[in-house]
C-alpha cells in the first residue's frame, strides 16, 4: 500500500509538471501544423508567465492574468507571423530572437517594477488558479484504490489542468474532423494547392499562429499563476524545448502529444523525486540520467531508428505566391 | 532567400545592416524610457565602461574573444545553409576536454600542456558536433532540433560529471580543481608586465589573438579555397551541389566538425585563459551571443569581429551600467542581443521596400547603374 501511495504522489505530481507542456506542445502542433516552425515556444511561455502573473498582482484576479498572459503571448506570435509569412524570413531565427527577447524583457521590466530581481510579489490564493474538488471526492476517498486515484488524480487540480486535458481531443477533432482544420493541415503540407483552390495560405497560417498564441499563453499562465504564485525570471527552464521535443516525438500528432507530454512529466517527478536516492548496491541514482532521457529518446527517434518523425512537408517554408 | 527588392550594392552592404543594428538600438532605448531611465545617460555610462580605461578595454576584448569565437562556430554553418544551435553545448563539452588534458596530462613541459589543452578542447567540441552532423548528413534529422537537444544533453552529462565525478571532495561547489599553470594561456598583462608595460589585471588573454587568427584563418577557407566554395554552394543550392558534383553529406559532416572545433575557442577563453578550472555551467549562454554575432556580421569574418567587439562592449558596459543604474539590470543585455537577431536576422529585409523608395526618390533621374551583382 506505500508503494501504492507513493506511486499515486508521483503520478499525481508527473500530470502538474505535464500541464505546461500539453499547452505549450499543442499551440507548437497548430503552429507547425499550417508550416509556421516555431522554435519560440521556450519565450512565449516565460512571456505569458510574466503578464499573467504582473497582471494577477495588479488586479488580484486570477482570470485578468489569464487574459493578459493570452493576450501577450498572442501579439508575440503576431511578430513571429508577420517575420514568417509577410516577411518570409528564416523561422528558426525568429523563434530564437523570441526566446531572446522575453528572456531578457520579462526581467528587466519585473526587476525595474517590483526590485526583488525581476520576482513578481506572491500572489494571494483570492489571485491564483486554485484546486478544484471534483464531485464526492471526499466521500469515495475510503474505497481502495479507486477512491484514492479519484482523489488524488483525477479530482483537486485547477481549471487550467483540466483545459489541457480537454484541449488535446478539442485538438484532433478541429484538425482531423473539420474543413478548417483539413485546409490547415493542408497549407502545412502543400500551401500551393491550397491556394489554388481559391483559400488564403496567409489567414490560414495568421489563424494557426494566433491559436498557437493562445495555447502557449495558457501555459505560461498555468506557470506562474497556478503552479508558483509569482513570476520569476527565466522560470520556464527549457519547459518549452521539452514541448518541443515532444512535439517531434509525438510525430505532430495531437493526442501522441497528449501522451508524451504526459511521459515527459512522469520523468521529471521521477527525477525530482529519486534526488539523493541511493539503491543499494548501485550507489545514487543518477538523477541526470533521467533529466536527458527526453532529449535522447527523440534524437533517437528523428534519427529514424524506432519509426520515423517526418515533419510537415512545407514547415519552416515561406509560401510565395506565383513563382 | 530571395530579396524581394534590389537596392545598390553599398546601400545592401552598409546602411542596410545599420538600420536593422540600429532598430534594435531604438526599442532598446524605448524600454530604458520606460523604465524610467535616461538612454543617454545609460549609453554614456555603459560606453564608459566598456571603454573608459585600460581595465574596461580588456574586459571588452576577453569577452569579444568568446564571441568571435562562438559567431564563427555559427557563421561557419551559415554558410553551408545549415543552423546550429549547438554551439553552447558544445562549448561545454569542449571545456570538458580542455579540462581532462590539464587534469591528467599535467606531466607535460611547460606550455606544451596548453598547447594540448587546446587541440583537446577543439577535438571535445568537433565530437559533440559529429553526432547531430552525422544525422543530418546521413539520417536527414534537421540540425536545429537535434542541436537543441544536445544542448540539454551535454547540460545533464557535464552536471553529472561536474557534481558526481571531477568535483574536488574538498569542494562545495560542483568544479574542478586549479589546473597546472603549464595548461593556462597566458594572460596579456603578466606579458605586458614582463616586458615592462604597465597594464591593469584583466581576463584578456592570449585567446584573443587566436580568435583572430581563426578568424582569418575561416575567411581563406570559406573565400579562397575549394572547400570553402564547395561550403557555399551547398549553402545556396544543395541541388546544385549535387549537379557540381558536391556531396552535400560530406560538406555537412566538415562544417559541423569545425563548427564544434570553433565553439571549442569559447573553452580556451574562457577555461584556459581565465578560469583555469572547468565550472558547472560556465558557458551562461555565450553560445547563443554567437547566433546574434553571426547574423550582426552576416557570417563574414571582417563583421564577426565588429560584433563581437561590439557585444563585448555591451557586456562589460552593461555590467558596469547595471552597478551604477540597478534598474538596468544585465539583462537589457540579453534583450539587445534578442532584437539584434530579430531586427539583423527575422525582419532584414523589412527596412529595404522603404529604403528603396527612398533612394529612388534622392536619385531624381535613374543613374543607369548596371546589374547590380547579388553576392
Amino acid at each position: 500500500m506505500e508503494t501504492f501511495d507513493a506511486a499515486i504522489v508521483i503520478l499525481g505530481s508527473g500530470i502538474r509538471l505535464a500541464v505546461p507542456l500539453i499547452l505549450a506542445c499543442l499551440a507548437g502542433l497548430w503552429s507547425e501544423r499550417s508550416g509556421i516552425v516555431d522554435v519560440g515556444l521556450e519565450g512565449k511561455m516565460l512571456t505569458g508567465a510574466f503578464a499573467g502573473a504582473a497582471a494577477a498582482t495588479l488586479t488580484g484576479s486570477a482570470w485578468m492574468g489569464l487574459c493578459a498572459g493570452v493576450l501577450s503571448t498572442v501579439i508575440i506570435s503576431l511578430i513571429h507571423g508577420y517575420a514568417s509569412i509577410d516577411q518570409r524570413a528564416n523561422q528558426i531565427v525568429s523563434g530564437v530572437a523570441i526566446n531572446m527577447v522575453a528572456d531578457g524583457m520579462t526581467a528587466v521590466i519585473g526587476n525595474a517594477w517590483w526590485g526583488q530581481g525581476g520576482r513578481t510579489p506572491q500572489l494571494d490564493d483570492s489571485a491564483m488558479f486554485n484546486p478544484i474538488d471534483l464531485p464526492f471526492a471526499q466521500s469515495f476517498s475510503g474505497v481502495p484504490i479507486l477512491g484514492s486515484i479519484y482523489q488524488h488524480l483525477i479530482s483537486g487540480h485547477d481549471i487550467l489542468t483540466y483545459a489541457a486535458f480537454a484541449l488535446a481531443p478539442i485538438t484532433y477533432w478541429v484538425l482531423y474532423k473539420t474543413r478548417f482544420g483539413l485546409r490547415l493541415r493542408a497549407v502545412g503540407e502543400n500551401p500551393a494547392a491550397v491556394d489554388t483552390a481559391g483559400i488564403s495560405v496567409r489567414a490560414l497560417r495568421y489563424g494557426a499562429v494566433v491559436i498557437c498564441g493562445v495555447l502557449v499563453g495558457l501555459s505560461g499562465v498555468y506557470l506562474s499563476v497556478a503552479q508558483a504564485a509569482y513570476f520569476q525570471p527565466h522560470m520556464s527552464a527549457g519547459k518549452g524545448f521539452i514541448a518541443l521535443a515532444a512535439l517531434v516525438f509525438a510525430k505532430w500528432r495531437p493526442l501522441p502529444a497528449l501522451a508524451t507530454c504526459l511521459l515527459f512529466g512522469f520523468l521529471d517527478a521521477l527525477s525530482i523525486r529519486l534526488q539523493g536516492f541511493v539503491i543499494p548496491g548501485l550507489g545514487e541514482v543518477p538523477v541526470q540520467a533521467i533529466e536527458a532521457l527526453p532529449y535522447v529518446l527523440t534524437v533517437i527517434l528523428l534519427a529514424g531508428f524506432i519509426g520515423k518523425a517526418i515533419p510537415p512537408k512545407a514547415s519552416g517554408i515561406p509560401y510565395v505566391k506565383e513563382r | 532567400m530571395s530579396a524581394p527588392v534590389e537596392l545598390p550594392k553599398w546601400a545592401d552592404v552598409g546602411l542596410i545592416p545599420l538600420i536593422n543594428v540600429a532598430a534594435a538600438f531604438v526599442i532598446s532605448g524605448l524600454v530604458v524610457i520606460a523604465i524610467g531611465e535616461n538612454p543617454f545617460e545609460a549609453v554614456k555610462l555603459l560606453l564608459g565602461g566598456a571603454l573608459g580605461d585600460l581595465e574596461g578595454i580588456g574586459f571588452t576584448l576577453y569577452y569579444a574573444t568568446s564571441f568571435i569565437f562562438t559567431g564563427l562556430a555559427v557563421a561557419i554553418c551559415f554558410q553551408a545553409g545549415l543552423f546550429n544551435i549547438g554551439v553552447e553545448g558544445q562549448a561545454y563539452v569542449a571545456g570538458l576536454g580542455a579540462a581532462l588534458a590539464c587534469l591528467y596530462l599535467g606531466f607535460l613541459p611547460g606550455y606544451t600542456l596548453a598547447v594540448v589543452a587546446i587541440a583537446a578542447a577543439a577535438l571535445f567540441g568537433a565530437a559533440f558536433a559529429a553526432i547531430p552532423g552525422y544525422l543530418q548528413a546521413k539520417r536527414d534529422s534537421h540540425l536545429v532540433i537535434t542541436t537543441i537537444m544536445f544542448n540539454y544533453i551535454a547540460s545533464a552529462f557535464m552536471g553529472y560529471l561536474l557534481v558526481r565525478v571531477l568535483r574536488e571532495p574538498s569542494q562545495m561547489n560542483p568544479e574542478t580543481h586549479v589546473f597546472p599553470p603549464g595548461g593556462w594561456v597566458p594572460q596579456l598583462h603578466a606579458i605586458l608586465t614582463y616586458f615592462g608595460v604597465k597594464w591593469p589585471v584583466t581576463p584578456l588573454n592570449l585567446s584573443f589573438f587566436l580568435a583572430l587568427i581563426a578568424s582569418f584563418a575561416v575567411w581563406i577557407l570559406i573565400w579562397r579555397t575549394r572547400l570553402g566554395f564547395e561550403i557555399r554552394t551547398v549553402g545556396a543550392n544543395p541541388t546544385a551541389a549535387v549537379y557540381g558534383g558536391i556531396s552535400p553529406a560530406r560538406i555537412t559532416m566538415i562544417t559541423t566538425l569545425m563548427s564544434g572545433a570553433l565553439a571549442g575557442g569559447l573553452a580556451v577563453n574562457v577555461i584556459l585563459g581565465e578560469q583555469h578550472r572547468l565550472i558547472l555551467e560556465y558557458v551562461g549562454g555565450f553560445g547563443f551571443v554567437g547566433i546574434a554575432v553571426a547574423l550582426m556580421g552576416r557570417a563574414h569574418p571582417a563583421g564577426i569581429v565588429l560584433a563581437a567587439i561590439l557585444f563585448g562592449m555591451l557586456y562589460q558596459g552593461g555590467a558596469e551600467l547595471a552597478f551604477d543604474k540597478p534598474k538596468i539590470s544585465r539583462d537589457m543585455i540579453v534583450l539587445i542581443q534578442g532584437l539584434v537577431v530579430l531586427f539583423a536576422g527575422a525582419l532584414e529585409h523589412m527596412f529595404r521596400a522603404p529604403l528603396a523608395n527612398l533612394l529612388a526618390k534622392f536619385a531624381a533621374r535613374p543613374v543607369d547603374a548596371p546589374a547590380v551583382e547579388r553576392g
